[in-house]
């Protein structure tokens, strides 16, 4: 316990100052420069990563040197071109986006009915939890053969397994939007004397809509997954088959570039969809409100 | 229901009678107030006031509509109060009342147009007269996620205001803020009572709060509520702070809150 107590602190002079006028202290608003606007532009960055994946791409397959298993990414340009121009690519990727649509939309909308119903009653709630439970996990390709049975061969059978991949997917994204809207929200919209639907799109749906978002997103790629994969399994017996079946009839042809050729499509409307609709819906809505950086 | 009808002001606006509240949580059934009665008038500055655990919430939300009482009653203009509704609006002490997605001119404007309470020709004029009266008439465009504590709880007053309610509720709506800017706030909500003279029910567990902006003030017991005395706080305000009525009140409820002898009171005075 030798323990000294500091000595005090040495005594100092008060002072008052009067602040600086502001157009004497310089530089307090800048323009920023065309590097600094470049790089905090995401439109920008996210070009530059493609460049290197494509480069990447061209670099590896031209170091492999075997069309069959890898074909360049400038081969795989042309015979895209070519299949687009010449062949049937146009034809069948407005096949699928139409099956896609309307299978999404169909989905999406269920989705909304259920997550709506379980928003202002006790049961729908119950309901919704149980379902998403059960059936979320359920791949929809697995439904496949019993859709055939239902449905029979051909795009409604497609538009059944979609519904499913989408709907599950946007429902419990979307109840758990809900869920986790504050009390004070809440609250706040009933004093405003919002009852039932106009309650839920008051104030659910936007206060939700970060999370309403991540599940339109989640739920788009499931239904191209689900899409692609129905069609590969038996696109054939539709008159005529889509996407998946385009990739599917030229790997059995051993037209390794326009299998890439049909992959690469599918990636460029995932991109242009991603880049165009989702984040032009982000960028007008949860980020100018400050709910997502 | 755009005007209200005449009221005899010797009539309460909002009456509370023997009114017992309980919630429930997972495990256990907890009662908040016991038998709590008072009655607000037209134009007062009425103060719930208690420490933690006296249920002043709750009353507050049962006279906003949340919360049944289970025994006794809670009336608006002699009417049972059954459901929310904009003849009581709330401000909260959480920033989250405001709607982030809508800037602040349609945060106040929106409760009017969904209630229907204004004619629709007369919003935009009473959007902009609240605005101005709470000085943020430059930030009408702006969305709340750019405002700062103090302004987003004026905007969600101005938004209670504009609605011309039969009471306005305020849940503690300064006790998140920082203490230069709560002392602001108090200074504004006193000075937009003398400009339009509105019914409040407010919720605070600061002495000093009640007593500066109170002209009644309800002092409740903890665990559960009971009522311990209502006491007159007129005129008293910023510049009262020191006198020695401010200062024999705020004793008299320390006395009453603490539980402590008026004799130990002085002795530790002394």
């Amino acid at each position: 316990m030798s323990h000294t107590l500091a000595a005090d602190p040495p005594p100092r002079p008060e002072y008052e100052r009067t602040p600086l006028a502001v157009d004497s202290i310089g530089e307090i608003v800048r323009d920023l420069s065309w590097r600094e606007r470049l790089t905090q532009n995401a439109l920008f960055r996210r070009i530059v990563i493609l460049l290197v994946l494509a480069a990447a791409w061209q670099i590896y397959a031209t170091w492999l040197d075997n069309e069959l298993m890898m074909p360049k990414l400038s081969t795989t340009l042309v015979a895209l071109w070519d299949a687009l121009t010449n062949g049937t690519l146009l034809e069948r990727t407005l096949l699928s986006l139409q099956v896609l649509v309307t299978g999404y939309a169909i989905g999406v909308a269920a989705a909304g009915i259920l997550v709506s119903l379980s928003a202002t009653t006790q049961i729908g709630n119950d309901l919704l939890s149980t379902l998403t439970a059960m059936f979320n996990p359920l791949p929809a390709i697995a439904l496949l053969p019993l859709a055939l049975l239902w449905f029979g061969l051909g795009l409604p059978s497609i538009v059944f397994v979609i519904v499913h991949s989408v709907l599950w997917a946007v429902a419990l994204n979307t109840h758990s939007g809900f869920q986790s809207v504050s009390e004070t929200m809440r609250m706040a919209g009933q004093t405003f004397g919002l009852r039932g639907v106009r309650y839920i799109f008051g104030i659910l749906v936007p206060a939700a809509l970060p999370a309403i978002v991540s599940g339109l997103k989640i739920g788009w790629a499931f239904a191209w997954r689900t899409l692609i994969a129905a069609e590969l399994v038996f696109g054939a017996s539709s008159r005529s088959g889509g996407l998946g079946w385009f990739i599917f009839e030229n790997r059995v042809a051993l037209e390794t570039p326009y299998v890439f050729a049909g992959l690469l499509t599918v990636i460029l409307i995932g991109l242009a969809i991603e880049s165009l609709v989702f984040r032009t819906l982000e960028i007008h809505t949860v980020r100018k409100w400050g709910m997502q950086r | 229901m755009a005007t209200a009808p005449p009221r005899d002001p010797a009539l309460p606006v909002l009456s509370a009678e023997d009114v017992s509240l309980q919630y429930k949580t997972r495990e256990r059934l907890v009662t908040a107030t016991w038998r709590v009665s008072f009655k607000v008038y037209s134009g007062d500055r009425f103060v719930l006031l208690g420490p933690s655990g006296c249920g002043k919430s709750s009353l507050l939300k049962s006279a906003a509509g949340f919360l049944e009482p289970v025994e006794g009653r809670i009336r608006l203009n002699g009417r049972d109060i059954k459901r929310p509704g904009p003849d009581r609006m709330m401000v909260f002490q959480e920033f989250d009342q405001l709607l982030p997605w809508k800037s602040v001119y349609e945060n106040v404007a929106y409760p009017m147009r969904v209630t229907g309470r204004f004619p629709r020709s007369e919003i935009d004029g009473r959007v902009r007269a609240y605005l101005d009266k709470i000085g943020l008439s430059r930030f009408a465009d702006v969305h709340p996620h750019m405002l700062s504590g103090g302004m987003k709880q004026r905007v969600a007053i101005a938004r209670a205001m504009a609605m011309e309610p039969d009471v306005l509720l305020m849940d503690e709506p300064f006790a998140a803020l920082d203490a230069l800017t709560r002392r602001t706030m108090q200074a504004e909500l006193l000075r937009l009572w003398e400009d339009t003279r509105f019914t409040v029910l407010f919720v605070t567990h600061s002495i000093e709060e009640a007593l500066i902006i109170g002209t009644r003030i309800l002092v409740l017991s903890p665990h559960p509520g009971q009522v311990r005395a209502e006491l007159d706080a007129s005129g008293l305000g910023f510049d009262s702070a020191g006198t020695p009525r401010f200062a024999e009140l705020q004793s008299r409820i320390e006395t009453m809150l603490f539980n402590r002898s008026p004799t130990s009171l002085a002795e530790a005075h002394a």
